[in-house]
């Protein structure tokens, strides 16, 4: 990662100049050409150092209450099949494989589910328990109650 | 809420050019002028809906590392050892969740050796024992709601 791309980031994690042209200005901060910092920026979204650019929503504001952390115990010979199916639905928003700490923890795949009430996640919970099938030997589901704290990524 | 901003939360999550004008080339196809643009993402920001405009960085492709950490915390002690985790910089978030396990953080570092020294000061500080659970693999990962 070259220097340039390291002072972009850090100009810009927090966001963009709320401004006609913010990549000038952010360019004029670090003391180059706002083609340099567009350059850089495209080079970083091609290759997935920026997953996206724009609105990143609060989704309480936006009603979707439910934070429901769904976690289940698959077959570890049909997850690299079944993990990938789970994260594609569309009400699943992060979706990864993770250890099992046994035997506190036994639960290898974590599949994140957004919704507007309750009832809305347990439905989208029996669409992922349907699609796990046989491969599922248990589940469970933990709604977050709180934000502690959310101050994102600080590099 | 109204159209431009309902556009904004919709159409704008993704895809915002890289160019001189970026808000004039995103207003236009939102039928809007880059000034009432510019003006409605303050407000939102400014409102609590959005919070943030810009890029969404991927920490582990930049070289950082991030880790899940879970906590079984007694009732009583829980605002007592939310306050010493939070007090971590490298604590990104921390959630309570209704489980026995009730707080869940995630840790993000410059670089993956940092986070075992974390997680021994968090079990020092607290007498709690740390469960780390680091993603081994990544299946999907696209939080893009619609308003």
């Amino acid at each position: 990662m070259n220097q340039l791309d390291m002072k972009i980031v850090r100009a810009t994690q927090a966001g963009l100049p709320l401004a006609a042209e913010p990549y000038r200005q952010v360019a004029a901060q670090l003391g180059v050409a706002p083609e340099q910092v567009m350059e850089r920026m495209q080079a970083m979204l091609a290759d997935g150092r920026i997953r996206r650019i724009g609105a990143v929503p609060n989704h309480y504001r936006l009603g979707y209450t439910a934070n429901g952390m769904s976690v289940w115990d698959v077959d570890d010979a049909a997850l690299a099949r079944l993990g990938p199916e789970v994260g594609a639905l569309p009400f699943v928003t992060h979706c990864y494989r993770r250890p099992r700490r046994l035997p506190a923890w036994p639960f290898n795949l974590f599949a994140m589910i957004h919704g507007r009430s309750r009832a809305e996640v347990e439905d989208q919970v029996a669409q992922v328990r349907a699609l796990l099938g046989d491969a599922c030997r248990g589940s469970d589901v933990l709604y977050s109650t709180r934000i502690l704290k959310k101050t994102g990524l600080r590099l | 809420m109204d159209e431009l901003e309902r556009a904004i939360l919709n159409r704008l999550q993704g895809g915002f050019p890289l160019c001189e004008r970026p808000f004039a080339a995103a207003a236009a196809p939102l039928g809007a002028s880059d000034e009432a643009l510019i003006e409605r993402i303050g407000a939102l920001l400014a409102d609590g809906t959005l919070t943030r405009f810009g890029p969404l960085y991927d920490a582990e492709r930049l070289g950082g590392a991030f880790t899940l950490c879970a906590l079984e915390v007694p009732r009583e002690r829980f605002d007592e050892v939310a306050a010493i985790v939070n007090a971590h910089p490298e604590v990104a978030h921390n959630y309570e969740r209704e489980h026995a396990l009730n707080m869940w953080f995630v840790l993000a570092t410059a670089a993956r050796e940092e986070i075992p020294a974390v997680i021994r000061a968090i079990e020092a500080e607290t007498g709690l024992r740390v469960l780390e659970l680091p993603r081994l693999e990544e299946y999907f990962v696209d939080l893009r709601l619609s308003a």
